[in-house]
């Protein structure tokens, strides 16, 4: 048993719901108690479908419970073909259906449904969303895809996008520009606005893009080992990527990687002399694995900030992930406890976090800025505009919508300058955002027994063995906010490395001076 | 306007009841509104990663300063040995209060998977109960899907509070359901004029304001779906005065003047204290009854409001209600509402495929239904008003009730407003 507060990812069925109802004439029959329907409200509220997810739930009380829920759910099934006249059906159970045991699969089998009908087994008390999303692309896939002759032209698939993702909308209609000003054709795109007879002819296709490997990484491996396609490791978020899966894919096609750029603008944002003020902001990055990992590079490479801090909520992607912190000098946070997340980002003290809507929470508490990379999504990461992560437009978005948060350049001097006017300090916030400012919360810490908290603990031992004198902390509090924690962490840590137990004025500024850079 | 409003009344009319899909939310959403309610009270679910999910979503916004209510996630590992289980919990409990020390209140509450594996969460509040002696007062109570809809939840919630509510002798008046505070300081303040004395409200703000209950208590429900915490009340001694739920200018009198009856309130002093209110209600109501008057209006089965509010759209604000859906009918409480709703059709329970096709075919002017149906409907061409709004959102008593119908007009002015701009 798990306390938890906050998720980042829902049940396995969730992730189904998100395959299915990103497909178009598929439906799923989910064995489930009433209050289930709640997941309904992501896809019309949270994504604003205007159509109600192709969902029956069966809605079993207890007093089925002794009684009949199988047939309850058979009568369910036959009744959703009736109504809705599916091309493909899917069935599964949910967390409490799964505890009843009556095998949604094989009920439905002895429907004879007049339409391929694809049985989920997912397990709610183990698993999650990512992994239900993937076990469900991958289950249609093996049902549906039928042998067939590639196309004559050089086509791809691309796959993974599906309703509810972070942008993935975008994403395909950028990706998929990209791959046809390259001269290859695509073929299918899945799961998002594919239909049961898309899936059929997937394997049509010369080769697969997938973009999404948290929900789409199944399916490529099987039509990889199935259907002899190859697929592609690159996920083309900022520009460096970008250029890497243009290569990579023309080697796959056989065409050329020249791709005109005129409208890949980051590179010269971030050269010219208005973004020099960027350079080594501390970043923490966390989300799904995929968009970390990228953001990471995309914030060290192509930005220059310093990466502080880079970990994901899926297990799953642990591996990697580790692999690319170290790549980094770090070690990464593989957590879905937010609280972990927060002591982490407490400690790291960074100047903007780059991560989801709970990490904007947990931002907004600490007064840190911060920018929304990945899912989990609200209302507001579903922008009526084109906002793609991924390709040259999405390199563009990147730097738009991060650097947005910070306070400017030019501001931060002026802030530096004159710590104490009393309309433009530190305390008012960046002078391009409305609404007002209010002073950053002192810190709870949680005492949970994790690596993150023992620094903060270790830290706070530190602390208490030093003593700021009075001028020393009033010194201190003209340092602008988004530089404080810092200039605060590097003294004391300067202080103890020097064995010095009362830190003065002149303490602070020998290790402004040893830190400098 | 409600005395010349000609009605036959709904008490004698045929009730639709169906059995299949039901799009409505379970008891444990009620969670959302009571810990903000409760300001010691830690809601702790014991349930499934879709428990969590549910509660992060229905919150919508998330209330992200640490919130008073969680979930202990049942594992695989929960699921293969009971004993297990008990104990893991009590471990996930002590670490809670640990971190929380200001809890004085902590309710175990139950869900579809803990129910199932029939869980007993009696028991562990029993032990929790032994062990902290005072200091914290745990209670259990399902908010289970397989049990409960909705705002069914506040009531299993409210019901398990009440046995252990201390006993008293005196002679007292208790107001019973959520109310936002600005609500339950309005409705004090009223009854305080009227000469009553020893009013107080379940639940109360914090555990110390709790209210005492015994053989003298009379109590009043303000919300429509409190119906086991009312046998609950009755069981301890509490007579319950009957009346419709206040809502509107002439809810809000009639359920006042219930009350003055009991409690032997002369007429002179009940005019002199709801006459100026009486008259601002009417008259904020009355702008809004502009844009809903003769405009039909469908109720899907949702927060059990929906008679209720029904019979204030119908008779306050004159609209027709063409099908008033509810997730359940307890007609005990509902008698004084019936009687006062206008002939309709009344559905219990839900197919929602099948009332999406007679509301297709009735086609109403303004449908009132939850946040999965909203956006579909609209997108059809329905003007819609999401039903969850109606338990966040301040609306009962007189000085609300513009308020309440202003939920209901919002959607219409909006379209037109939409519509006028694009014409």
């Amino acid at each position: 048993m798990k306390l938890t507060l906050w998720t980042y990812e829902g049940p396995p069925h969730v992730g189904a719901m998100r395959v299915a109802t990103g497909m178009k004439d598929v439906h799923y029959v989910l064995h489930a108690p009433q209050g289930d329907t709640y997941a309904d409200l992501l896809f019309t509220m949270i994504e604003r479908r205007n159509h109600r997810p192709p969902v029956t739930f069966t809605t079993f009380q207890a007093s089925d419970l002794g009684a009949d829920t199988a047939n309850l759910f058979k009568r369910a099934a036959q009744g959703a073909y009736d109504r809705f006249k599916p091309q493909a059906m899917i069935v599964g159970a949910s967390c409490t259906a799964e505890l009843i045991q009556d095998d949604p699969g094989g009920l439905a089998s002895t429907l004879g449904l007049p339409c391929p009908v694809v049985p989920l087994d997912l397990p709610s008390y183990s698993r999650k969303e990512n992994f239900g999303a993937d076990e469900t692309f991958l289950a249609l896939t093996r049902a549906l895809a039928k042998p067939c002759d590639r196309t004559a032209e050089v086509s791809c698939n691309i796959l993974g996008a599906t309703a509810l993702g972070f942008r993935h909308r975008d994403d395909v209609t950028e990706i998929a520009n990209l791959l046809r000003s390259m001269g290859i054709a695509i073929n299918v795109a899945a799961p998002l606005d594919a239909s049961p007879a898309d899936l059929a002819r997937l394997p049509a296709a010369h080769f697969n893009v997938l973009l999404y490997p948290e929900t789409g990484e199944g399916a490529a491996r099987w039509l990889e080992k199935t259907h002899a396609q190859p697929w592609t490791k690159t996920i083309p978020i900022g520009a460096q990527a970008t250029r890497e899966f243009i290569a990579e894919v023309a080697a796959l096609a056989n065409v050329s990687a020249d791709v005109d750029e005129k409208n890949l603008r980051q590179p010269w944002w971030s050269a010219s002399v208005d973004s020099t003020y960027l350079t080594n902001k501390r970043v923490f990055i966390f989300g799904d694995a995929t968009h970390a990992m990228a953001a990471a590079r995309v914030a060290r490479e192509e930005i220059g900030f310093e990466v502080v801090g880079l970990g994901c909520y899926n297990r799953e992607f642990a591996r990697p992930m580790r692999a690319c912190a170290k790549d980094y000098g770090l070690e990464a946070l593989i957590s879905d406890d937010y609280l972990d997340v927060e002591a982490a980002i407490i400690a790291a003290a960074p100047e903007l976090i780059l991560g989801t809507q709970m990490e904007r929470h947990i931002a907004k508490r600490l007064g840190i800025a911060c920018a929304v990379i990945s899912a989990p999504v609200h209302v507001q990461d579903f922008p009526a505009r084109y906002s793609p992560q991924m390709g040259f437009e999405g390199a563009n978005v990147l730097f738009d919508t991060w650097i947005h948060p910070l306070v400017m350049g030019l501001e931060e001097h002026l802030l530096t300058m004159f710590r104490e006017d009393f309309e433009f300090h530190d305390a008012a916030g960046p002078s391009h955002h409305g609404g007002k400012a209010t002073p950053a919360p002192a810190p709870i810490l949680e005492p949970t027994p994790n690596a993150a908290s023992q620094m903060i603990e270790a830290a706070q031992a530190l602390a208490d063995a030093l003593h700021w004198l009075p001028d020393a902390e009033r010194e201190l509090k003209k340092i602008p906010f988004f530089v404080r924690a810092k200039a605060r962490r590097n003294t004391e840590k300067y202080a103890a490395e020097k064995g010095v137990t009362q830190i003065s004025i002149e303490t602070l500024y020998e290790a402004k001076a040893h830190y400098a850079r | 306007m409600s005395l010349d409003t000609p009605t036959t009344g709904c008490l004698h009319t045929p009730v639709l009841r169906e059995r299949g899909q039901r799009e409505v939310f379970c008891g444990l959403t009620g969670i959302i509104w009571l810990h903000r309610k409760m300001q010691d009270a830690f809601f702790l679910v014991v349930g499934s990663r879709t428990c969590a999910h549910l509660l992060q979503s229905a919150a919508g916004v998330m209330i992200f300063a640490e919130p008073r209510f969680g979930t202990a996630i049942l594992e695989e590992k929960d699921l293969a040995g009971l004993a297990d289980a008990h104990t893991e919990l009590e471990r996930e409990v002590e670490r809670l209060l640990s971190r929380r020390p200001d809890i004085r209140q902590l309710f175990l509450v139950g869900s579809c998977p803990s129910e199932v594996i029939k869980l007993d969460l009696s028991r562990t509040a029993e032990r929790l109960n032994a062990r902290h002696g005072g200091a914290v007062r745990v209670y259990n109570y399902s908010g289970s899907g397989i049990e409960t809809t909705f705002t069914q939840g506040e009531d299993a919630c409210l019901a398990a509070m009440v046995p252990s509510l201390e006993e008293t002798t005196d002679t007292n008046l208790l107001v019973v359901g959520a109310l936002p505070d600005v609500v339950e300081d309005q409705c004090l303040s009223l009854l305080t004029q009227m000469g009553i004395k020893n009013v107080s409200f379940l639940p109360s703000r914090r555990a110390s304001g709790a209210p005492k209950v015994g053989p003298n208590t009379r109590f009043i429900l303000t919300q429509p779906f409190l119906a086991d915490t009312a046998h609950a009340l009755e069981r301890r001694g509490g007579e319950r005065i009957s009346a419709p739920f206040p809502f509107g200018e002439e809810g809000t009198t009639d359920w006042l003047r219930a009350v003055a009856k009991t409690h032997g309130v002369t007429l002179e002093t009940f005019e002199a204290v709801t006459a100026a209110p009486r008259a601002r209600a009417r008259k904020a109501v009355a702008v809004h009854a502009e844009t809903l008057r003769d405009k039909t209006l469908f109720l899907f089965p949702d927060s059990q409001l929906e008679i209720p509010l029904a019979r204030f759209l119908a008779r306050e604000c004159g609209m027709r209600p063409v099908e008033v859906g509810t997730p359940y009918l307890h007609r005990g409480l509902m008698e004084p509402e019936l009687a006062l709703l206008p002939q309709t059709v009344l559905s219990e329970g839900q197919d929602v495929d099948l009332q999406l096709d007679r509301h297709a075919a009735l086609k109403p002017d303004l449908t009132v239904c939850g946040l999965g149906l909203a956006n579909p409907l609209e997108a059809a061409g329905y003007a819609t008003k999401w039903a969850i709004e109606l338990v966040f959102t301040p609306v009962h008593f007189y000085e609300q009730a513009g308020d309440l119908a202003g939920l209901f007009s919002r959607p219409l002015r909006r379209r037109a407003l939409l519509e006028g701009a694009q014409a």
